[in-house]
């Protein structure tokens, strides 16, 4: 009953994510400067009465509530509307450039936790403040970097850019997991695991990682949109061909109803993704004491 | 604070105030242009040579650090003034408020922060001169940038309202304008001020990574962003290692921010 209203809740987080953010888009578009400027009136090869059917149909768009509605309508067939800039469908360009964003996004994600865990470890294991120190200091210096530095740095070495997404996101892994750690070691049944003799495998297994579940994949959700964000530059950078990029493009040529689209996708998939690790976090969590 | 932090402080007075006189310790102005000199190696005449337009790259260094330096708390005082009014407010008023507030706040956070960034940034004038794009880039950094702090102030405000020292201050009479003012803003206050001193370099990391994109401050300005913008020409590097001069100076900046907001984090 208690985790109905848990998904529940969730689900209606995300739809109320998509309601607003749509209804926030679709307002920034028309206060966007040249909003409702038809092009069509500067061509001459065009009639009185064409031009006038062609404002007719834009004075539905104008209006954001019935814009809205014709919007929520064609999402619900899988129509998310026309890109100007790129000339074809937003679903279309979707399509083909998620798989290169997804990738982008496996790698970092999957790097950043990799490389993150492999320092926060030993840091908890050894407890010696020159490795925490050298590891605090490696980790505060990736935070001192901008993602587009890092991908460009990845380029220079001849190495692919995508995996700058791993550094992103590894000193946020690296700081919360192994402040996790500490406390958890530090909790009294592992002591008496410890004290037992039990081996370092055995009581990480059974007694600290059941315990670190919950906040890890909370953290996990958290690593997605971190690793989205990152994916702007770095996809720039390394001309990839996927959402990033397409975001970019999408900022510098304003087409604003295709930026708007992608922010609101990213969005919701971003809450999805939160809302699936809240979701699965009491599950993973078991009360080993 | 310790005495590491005191160091760090220190340091990142100098590095101000070296930023606040760049009007005398440049040796150029920040877009003149030494037409013969153009891609000039360091020498006398320019420490940190001249880039291939001809301007001397100190200079633009430390023009650049002052836009930064003095703009980036700048965006992070509205960030911290709109966390506390929309998330200390809301969570002060309670109720319905508060749901709202925090519905809000999550939908925020949901958005990556730099597409969030690009959307808002694409619906303004590209073409803008190079002082608007600098108000209108850093003023976007803290109107947008209010989620994350709100959060955490609201969650505090949330704690203070039902303590009990409140609740008795309620229950013997007192005008909720003096409960505001008196008992929950002064321990409201560390807590803002970790949120700001988190917010200065978090700001200006993202104004680098916006310049770099071609969408933060626009030239002749120099920032930190458009200056990395340097770093782009990959066959220099290796020969030219002053090119990262304002990497590295971003690098020391950050962290010497970062390095105070741990001892900040942990006060508050």
């Amino acid at each position: 009953m208690k985790s109905l209203r848990s998904i529940s809740h969730h689900l209606i987080a995300i739809v109320l994510t998509a309601l607003l953010g749509g209804l926030l888009g679709a307002t920034l578009v028309r206060m966007a400067p040249g909003f409702g400027v038809q092009e069509s009136d500067l061509n001459a090869q065009l009639s009185a009465e064409t031009r006038q059917a062609l404002h007719r149909q834009d004075a539905v768009e104008r209006n954001v509530l019935s814009y809205y509605w014709h919007y929520l309508a064609g999402l619900s067939h899988g129509d998310l509307g026309y890109s100007r800039s790129m000339d074809r469908p937003v679903s279309e360009l979707l399509r083909d450039r998620l798989p290169e964003t997804l990738q982008s996004l496996a790698i970092g994600v999957a790097g950043g936790w990799l490389l993150g865990l492999a320092l926060a470890l030993p840091a908890t294991w050894k407890r010696s403040p020159l490795y925490s120190a050298t590891a605090s200091v490696i980790t505060g210096l990736f935070l001192c970097i901008p993602s587009a530095v890092l991908a460009l740095l990845f380029l220079v070495i001849g190495s692919p850019g995508k995996l700058a997404i791993a550094l992103v996101v590894f000193p946020k892994v690296f700081r919360f997991s192994r402040n996790l750690l500490i406390k958890t070691y530090a909790l009294p049944h592992v002591l008496t695991a410890k004290a037992r003799g039990l081996s370092s495998a055995r009581i990480l297994a059974y007694h600290v990682l059941p315990n670190i579940a919950g906040p890890m994949l909370a953290l996990a959700g958290v690593t997605v949109s971190i690793a989205f964000g990152a994916a702007i530059p770095v996809e720039v950078v390394c001309d990839s061909p996927g959402l990033g990029q397409l975001a970019w493009k999408a900022a510098l040529s304003r087409d604003v109803p295709l930026l708007v689209n992608l922010t609101l996708i990213i969005a919701l998939v971003t809450v999805a993704a939160n809302s699936f690790s809240d979701l699965l976090a009491p599950t993973a969590t078991r009360d080993v004491i | 604070m310790n005495r590491a932090r005191w160091i760090a402080a220190g340091l990142l007075a100098v590095v101000f105030l070296l930023a606040l006189g760049a009007n005398v310790l440049a040796p150029a102005p920040y877009a003149k242009q030494f037409r013969n000199d153009t891609d000039h190696p360091p020498s006398r005449q320019y420490p940190l040579g001249t880039d291939d337009l001809g301007r001397d790259r100190l200079s633009r260094l430390l023009y650049g650090m002052r836009i930064s330096l003095l703009l980036a708390p700048a965006a992070a005082l509205i960030s911290t003034l709109l966390a506390a009014i929309i998330g200390g407010a809301g969570a002060y008023a309670g109720g319905a408020w508060d749901r709202s507030t925090k519905i809000m706040t999550d939908l925020f956070l949901s958005l990556p922060w730099l597409f969030l960034l690009l959307t808002v940034r694409a619906l303004l004038p590209l073409e803008i001169p190079a002082m608007t794009s600098v108000i209108v880039t850093f003023a976007l950094l803290g109107i947008l940038g209010w989620a994350a702090s709100a959060r955490v102030v609201s969650a505090a405000v949330r704690g203070l309202r039902d303590s009990e020292f409140v609740l008795q201050a309620r229950a013997s009479g007192c005008p909720p304008s003096r409960l505001l003012l008196r008992h929950v803003l002064p321990n409201v206050k560390p807590i803002l001020l970790a949120q700001f001193w988190i917010s200065v370099p978090l700001f200006i990391l993202t104004e680098a990574n916006l310049g770099m994109l071609g969408l933060g401050v626009t030239e002749p300005l120099p920032s930190w962003g458009n200056l990395l913008r340097e770093l782009e020409n990959y066959a220099a590097l290796t020969h030219s290692p002053w090119l990262w001069a304002p990497l590295a100076s971003l690098v020391l900046v950050v962290s010497l921010f970062q390095f105070i907001v741990a001892g900040e984090e942990y006060a508050s």
